[in-house]
């Protein structure tokens, strides 16, 4: 059996890539998708701790975590079609203006 | 033993994959890269003993999230991430400055590593203290859902409700100009 520290390693792991990706990219999509990487590794965590403890629970906030996380596709997909729309770029230096 | 094989095999897949989400420079193989990323995830799901939240981030993540990435990396065909100038004229980007916060990163993973391997609690199996049975039921976690989390369910009802008209409304071309 794998103990649990392993568990929250690798998702610490993946979490300080995703992280990563949102400080290092220079593209919206990339670093949307880095996003997405840091809520998967938080459900990792809630799943391994959810088994540990024998609870329910964990898989239970994950199934909400992956419903916020589409809502969260859906409206950050649609900002960034927007904000390309006006600039023809997906580079986030290009967005440093209130108002244009 | 083939539990242990099977773990580190999607951890590597998992880890890499991702890696290599955040390395490429064309969008298009970072959103294939990440559904393989998803894929390996969901197989530790499976080892947790969780068949739903297993098949749930096949289909909602890898099947319906990363679609809609990979419609919007089309729809805009997404130009190549340009290398720019703001990358090496940047004073953090100086060999010293570098290596220097590179070390402290290593430093940063080691020390993390070695404080959750000595909390002894947490280097017990992770399904040592229950039974499967008590967290693999669906039928269990549909039961809670509805039950004790109906209020929760309910406001994640709502929230995509207006994700879904945000969306629309900040998409829309705007004609009236």
């Amino acid at each position: 059996m794998i103990p649990l520290s392993h568990y929250l390693i690798l998702s610490a792991t993946l979490f300080a890539i995703g992280a990563a990706g949102v400080f290092l990219r220079k593209n919206l999509i990339t670093i949307l998708l880095s996003v997405e990487i840091m809520l998967n590794a938080v459900n990792l965590t809630f799943v391994a701790f959810g088994r540990y403890a024998g609870d329910l629970d964990g898989q239970i906030i994950t199934f909400f975590v992956m419903t916020v996380a589409a809502a969260e596709a859906a409206v950050g997909l649609a900002l960034v079609i927007a904000l390309f729309r006006h600039r023809e770029s997906l580079n986030p230096d290009a967005f440093t203006s209130l108002k244009w | 033993m083939p539990e242990t094989v099977t773990f580190y095999l999607f951890a590597a897949l998992a880890v890499g994959a991702s890696a290599l989400v955040i390395a490429q420079r064309n969008p298009m193989y970072s959103v294939l890269l990440l559904i393989a990323s998803f894929g390996a995830l969901s197989g530790l799901y499976i080892l947790l003993d969780a068949p739903f939240v297993a098949v749930a981030q096949i289909i909602i993540y890898a099947g319906a999230i990363m679609v809609l990435f990979l419609f919007v990396v089309m729809l805009l065909n997404a130009p190549k991430e340009d290398a720019a100038e703001w990358d090496r004229a940047h004073p953090l980007r100086a060999p010293g400055v570098a290596r220097w916060g590179t070390l402290l990163a290593g430093l940063l993973i080691v020390q993390l590593t070695s404080a959750l391997m000595a909390v002894n609690e947490y280097n017990t199996p992770v399904g040592a203290q229950s039974d499967a049975t008590t967290v693999n039921s669906v039928a269990d976690m549909g039961r809670a859902i509805f039950t004790r989390h109906t209020f929760a369910f309910e406001a994640t009802s709502i929230l995509i409700l207006v994700a879904m008209v945000g969306a629309v409304v900040l998409a829309r071309r705007e004609d009236n100009q």
